[in-house]
């Protein structure tokens, strides 16, 4: 195997693991951690903000 | 104990007064050169002229003023999203100084006419070695505060700070690689058409990780903030991070069409260039959307003003760079000022605008306070820099598409119709409107200044308590 077999190989893998990304990003078992996540910003008392939720923003 | 631990707003404050400071000085040098162009009486010494102003105009806005806004935000958003205060302040500090340090070295060498003559990397060998230092510093106090949180999700606006200052580490290391000859004279390590694709990979990349993926940081957590609304969609954030990361490194070579450079690697820079359009537009909607059903507030508050139109800038020169990377078009619009117009797009609408936004909420906020002295002034502020920024673009596309028509055209016997110079007479009443939206934006930021320097008057610096997570909905 010559040094462009592994460099194809390596920009195969990018792809796959990219792809491999997206589905995770967009599977049900991300979903909470998610929806945590986004709150970050809102989890201090700086300033004071309006905190629920937008139930009608929520994504299907 | 006798009071509670705060945050380190210290640091964030030095480099948010400096961002105004520095956004001025560097917008004035801009102004300068854009008059040497209209009156070329104005190079009268050898250190006034435009070719030496030029690159200190170019380095003090990005990395001065861009460079201060990053630092500033990023050290904000990383202690409050993270519920901790600075990993090593000391180093923080430094990282402040160093970098000051660097912007004045700067200021005084590229006007002497030592420079490395990289573009965006002008800067000699000893000011790289340090920007090295400081870089790392900045590194280890940011990854520092991320590795103790006391959040067990890292949130998205770090992630894209992260890769900006990891991408940006390695960009600057391997293309500043030079061999000293003496303390201010040193030659690039590597030659010829190499030499050109390492410029350019590390040139298209400052782009993509400076000024784009460090910018949206501040996207992800002042657009949120200041609409007092979750991000549209965390999960278009994830994708949007990992398809930057993926695709950006490889448009470099669209600097570089119709050189030396192999047809193939052309062709390679010119299809990520177009591939990148998906992300930095999902990026884009997803920001924009964050004030679905608050579209509202854009009426009355005139920093999510500067936040959503930056956004909109995003849109227009993220479509426009892809387009322009396009072979055939490239033959049309390189080398002449569509490409000044487009760079100005992302700089002033984008990049500037998006840093004006969060440095007008971070400065109240160190001094105790949740508002600017004058709103009306942020509002007076916001239009005088969106008619600069249009005049400035609209009078460059139609100056640069002209230039690429004068040059290409030809007579029936061969010959060339027009002599270079007189595409450059046929440019001056475009050099002119250019000049007058430059002022404007100028204009601007001496308002900013102004109302900075009435909100900080009499007023006494102040650092937020450390406060522990607490759930969102509380």
């Amino acid at each position: 195997m010559e040094l462009n077999d592994l460099r194809s190989i390596l920009t195969v893998l990018g792809l796959v693991c990219f792809l491999g990304i997206c589905l995770w990003a967009y599977s049900k078992s991300a979903r909470q951690g998610f929806d945590e996540a986004a709150q970050l910003p809102f989890t201090d008392d700086d300033p004071p903000v309006r905190k629920e939720p937008d139930q009608q923003r929520k994504e299907g | 104990m006798q009071s509670q631990a705060t945050y380190n707003y210290k640091v964030v404050r030095q480099f948010a007064i400096m961002t105004v400071v520095w956004g001025i000085v560097g917008m004035l040098v801009g102004v300068i050169v854009a008059a040497q162009l209209v009156w070329p009486e104005l190079n009268f010494a050898e250190w006034f002229h435009f070719g030496r102003l030029r690159p200190l105009h170019t380095n003090a806005v990005i990395f001065a003023f861009g460079g201060c806004a990053l630092f500033a935000t990023s050290y904000y958003v990383v202690q409050r999203t993270n519920h901790v205060p600075l990993f090593a302040p000391k180093l923080a500090s430094f990282t402040f100084w160093g970098w000051q340090l660097i912007i004045v070295l700067a200021a005084v060498t590229l006007p002497l006419g030592i420079t490395t003559s990289k573009e965006y990397a002008e800067l000699e060998w000893p000011i790289d070695i340090l920007i090295a230092v400081v870089w790392v510093s900045y590194a280890i106090v940011f990854f520092g505060t991320i590795a103790k949180r006391k959040t067990s999700h890292i949130y998205v606006a770090n992630w894209f700070y992260g890769a900006f200052i990891i991408a940006v580490a390695l960009l600057h290391i391997v293309n500043s690689a030079a061999i000293p000859v003496s303390l201010t004279k040193s030659y690039s390590a590597y030659a010829g058409v190499q030499d050109a694709m390492i410029q350019w990979w590390y040139g298209h990349n400052a782009v993509g990780f400076f000024l784009t993926a460090g910018f949206l940081g501040m996207m992800y957590y002042f657009v949120p903030k200041q609409a007092d609304r979750p991000v549209y969609s965390y999960r278009l954030s994830v994708v949007h991070f990992w398809a930057l990361i993926f695709t950006y490194m490889w448009a470099g070579p669209h600097h570089l069409h119709y050189t030396a450079l192999p047809d193939w690697t052309q062709s390679v820079g010119m299809i990520f260039s177009l591939i990148l359009l998906a992300p930095s537009w999902g990026g884009m909607i997803n920001g924009i959307m964050t004030l679905s059903g608050a579209w509202h507030k854009l009426r009355t508050d005139p920093i999510l003003k500067f936040l959503i139109t930056s956004l909109s800038f995003y849109g227009m020169s993220t479509f426009e760079g892809p387009m322009m990377s396009v072979k055939t078009v490239n033959a049309l619009s390189h080398y002449t000022d569509w490409t000044v117009g487009h760079v100005h797009s992302g700089a002033l609408g984008w990049v500037a605008m998006v840093s004006i936004g969060a440095i007008y909420y971070l400065l109240p906020r160190m001094y105790g306070k949740t508002e600017m002295y004058s709103t009306k002034l942020i509002t007076t502020h916001f239009w005088i820099a969106t008619i600069g920024v249009v005049l400035y673009i609209a009078s460059m596309w139609i100056a640069g598409v002209m230039q690429g028509l004068m040059w290409r055209a030809t007579n029936p016997d061969g010959t060339l119709t027009y002599s270079f110079v007189e595409s450059v007479k046929a440019s001056y009443p475009f050099w002119s409107i250019r000049l007058l939206g430059g002022v404007l934006f100028l204009g601007g930021m001496l308002l900013m200044f102004y109302n900075m320097v009435k909100t900080i008057a009499g007023q006494k610096a102040y650092s937020a308590p450390v406060v522990a997570p607490q759930a969102a909905h509380a």
